[in-house]
């Protein structure tokens, strides 16, 4: 064993996490707290007195027919959105996993929607699908389909999904491919030497083997989609028609900044700070472990 | 089973040719060895065959059939990887039946099949385990039983004993000879150890550099190689090479001294002798200063120079000998076991 070196105590490490331990205090601990505080208050119409009311805010929402139809919808959400964008990075990457020629140009156009903001990514399936003017309405129509996400929650659902779900693929893709190349050629070729063709192949050992980071990117992607499409939501629909896409962050953001219930809408960024932290403790706890094969 | 047959085989990547232009028939049920250095193109010709790689140029066929266009599931061929490529979430039992699963033969059928493979190769106990649960070498036997349930036409072997330890290796590669000559099925076997290639192969097929340097059984390459190259690759420890100049019949080596041999040629050419064949003979032609011995037991390996000059040559002497160091000793060789071998392009020169 070497011998572990001392050096003298000083201030220099404290003040090179210091900016860090600073960031994180100011704008996660000190919300998060205040968020926690103010989900135990109750304020009066008027805003003039507050009141300390305990877990009452908690179980207002435990039994708010709205609240729970959005807890159902973002779960809704959030496996289609799942589901789909792992499902088409998976196939796209076996795609790129087989292909040779062009292979970096082929990667790194499928990257570039990675690095669109959700707002833009928004904005884009907004034009694309506008009811007017957009070419998807137009398209559909054809076969009779008479899209209108303004006034159809249906449609509204399926937009958001796919955009939020676009959105992720560029993201599920890196992961597969390194894990694809991660499997070895000769366990591929041995495979075909025993008559399996590209799909059985794919099916019967690439699946299975990146099967630990699909389990990785099923806990990154409903976070993803419970948490981080606030901003497609806000672009696409705002939550409409008839709240069809209200889901929990939105509702937090509508309840408290737009319908002034500050207790309500802190209760509800309590649970989803509850939630954030779960999925993260089983994305710790069970992604390092390999799955079992 | 089936011959194989390659034809004017060439492989290139892009502008660099790794193979040349080679031929060779392999007969039906024989054991081919195909030996040479790292980077030879060993492992680029097997996959060839195998269907893993592409073919420049040439033909192969398998049996009667050209096979340069068919995809390896179809060319009825199974190989076994240097690193096993055992499927790792699927069990023992469950690799082995893959291919069978795939061409779809009855649950009945399979189940015995992979029984028998399990018995013969002795890994019966394990077929319920994980490749990660084996040792090395039952990983390697399962590899081979994969390749033996499939009944094929023809084995690929890729260095398959390359991942074991010395003790192992050597039991492996009786166990593989031993099956191969139960099954008769032709083979073809890859590896860059000449000892391997000598005890396993019918014949050898010895690549340097991408071209076939010659193909004949052990015994006749280690009695007449054909170059330079051959001789020193083949046999343990290696040929000693002398340069000489031939007139008339006589060889002149270096330090002046004179053997006979080298046939008509005359100008510079290389003489060739095995350790072996120098014998201890107080009037021998060659002399030797001795530097070093070498002790292996059964016998010596002595090291030293030719006398006068800075060539290194070894003889191999019966018994043990530790005395002379710095001394010169002498030896000669018979006629009839000294190669030569033209100096310029390295091929055997007959008498
Ligand atoms: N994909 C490739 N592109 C370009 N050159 C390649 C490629 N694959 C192999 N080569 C070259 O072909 C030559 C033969 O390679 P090969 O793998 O057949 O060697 P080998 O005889 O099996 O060596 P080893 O004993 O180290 O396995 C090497 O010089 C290698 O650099
Ligand atoms: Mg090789």
């Amino acid at each position: 064993m070497l011998k572990r070196v001392h050096f003298p105590t000083s201030l220099l490490p404290y003040l090179l996490v210091a900016p860090q331990v600073i960031i994180t205090l100011v704008f996660f601990v000190w919300p998060a707290s205040q968020a926690v505080y103010q989900s135990f208050l109750i304020e009066d119409a008027f805003g003039i007195s507050t009141e300390f009311v305990w877990f009452e805010n908690f179980a207002y929402l435990a039994s708010d027919e709205q609240y729970l139809g959005s807890f159902g919808r973002t779960i809704f959400f959030s496996v289609c959105v799942a589901v789909l964008s792992m499902s088409a990075a998976l196939v796209l990457a076996g795609f790129a996993d087989r292909i040779v020629r062009g292979a970096t140009t082929y990667r790194t156009l499928l990257i570039w929607p990675y690095a669109v903001a959700p707002v833009l990514a928004g904005a884009l399936w907004v034009f694309m699908f506008n009811p007017t003017l957009g070419i998807f309405p137009y398209i559909l129509e054809f076969v009779g389909i008479d899209w209108n996400h303004y006034l159809n929650g249906s449609h509204a659902m399926m937009l958001v999904i796919f955009a939020a779900a676009w959105k992720q693929i560029a993201y599920n893709f890196l992961f597969y491919l390194a894990a694809m190349q991660s499997i070895p050629r000769s366990l591929i070729e041995a495979a075909a030497i025993d008559g399996a063709g590209p799909v059985r192949r794919f099916w019967d050992h690439i699946f299975p083997l990146v099967s630990p980071t699909t389990f990785f990117l099923l806990v990154i992607n409903a976070v993803y989609a419970f948490f981080d499409t606030f901003g497609i939501i806000h672009a696409v629909t705002q939550g409409g028609p008839a709240n069809a896409t209200t889901i929990l962050v939105y509702k937090v953001y509508n309840d408290g900044f737009v319908g002034l219930d500050l207790g309500g809408s802190a209760a509800q960024s309590v649970i989803l700070m509850i939630l954030v932290i779960a999925m993260t403790v089983v994305q710790f706890r069970y992604v390092e472990r390999k799955v079992e094969y | 089973m089936a011959s194989i047959t390659m034809k004017d085989l060439v492989k290139a990547y892009g502008d660099t040719e790794v193979l040349h232009h080679i031929e060779g028939d392999i007969n039906d049920g024989e054991f081919i060895v195909i030996v040479g250095p790292s980077g030879c193109g060993k492992s680029t010709l097997l996959r060839m065959v195998a269907g893993l790689e592409t073919v420049t140029s040439g033909e192969i066929s398998i049996g009667d059939k050209v096979v340069n266009k068919l995809e390896p599931a179809d060319r009825d061929i199974a190989m076994v990887f240097q690193n096993y490529a055992l499927y790792p979430h699927m069990s023992v039992r469950e690799n082995m039946a893959y291919g069978l699963k795939i061409r779809k033969i009855a649950k009945a059928e399979i189940d015995r099949r992979v029984r028998e493979a399990a018995d013969i190769l002795e890994i019966g106990q394990y077929l319920d385990r994980k490749p990660r649960q084996l040792s090395g070498g039952q990983r390697q036997r399962v590899a081979m039983g994969r390749a033996i349930v499939r009944n094929p036409q023809v084995f690929l072997f890729d260095e398959p004993l390359s991942n074991l330890d010395a003790k192992l290796r050597v039991q492996m590669r009786l166990e593989i000879r031993k099956l191969q000559q139960r099954l008769g099925v032709t083979s073809i076997y890859v590896t860059h150890d000449q000892v391997e290639a000598m005890t396993l192969g019918d014949r050898l097929m010895v690549l340097n550099g991408g071209y076939v340097e010659q193909f004949g059984t052990p015994i006749e390459l280690y009695d007449r190689p054909a170059t330079l190259f051959v001789a020193g690759f083949i046999g343990s420890p290696s040929m000693n090479f002398l340069p000489a100049e031939a007139k008339d019949g006589t060889l002149t080596l270096g330090n002046g001294a004179t053997v006979s041999g080298g046939g008509h040629s005359t100008g510079a050419v290389t003489l060739g002798i095995r350790p072996e064949h120098l014998m201890h003979d107080e009037n021998g032609p060659i002399g030797i200063s001795v530097q070093m011995f070498e002790q292996l037991g059964a016998n010596t390996l002595l090291h030293g120079v030719l006398e006068g000059t800075d060539t290194e040559i070894v003889a191999s002497m019966p018994g043990h000998v530790s005395t002379g160091e710095g001394s010169v000793m002498r030896f000669s060789a018979e006629a009839s076991v000294l190669h030569v071998f033209d100096a310029a392009s390295g091929k055997r020169i007959e008498e």
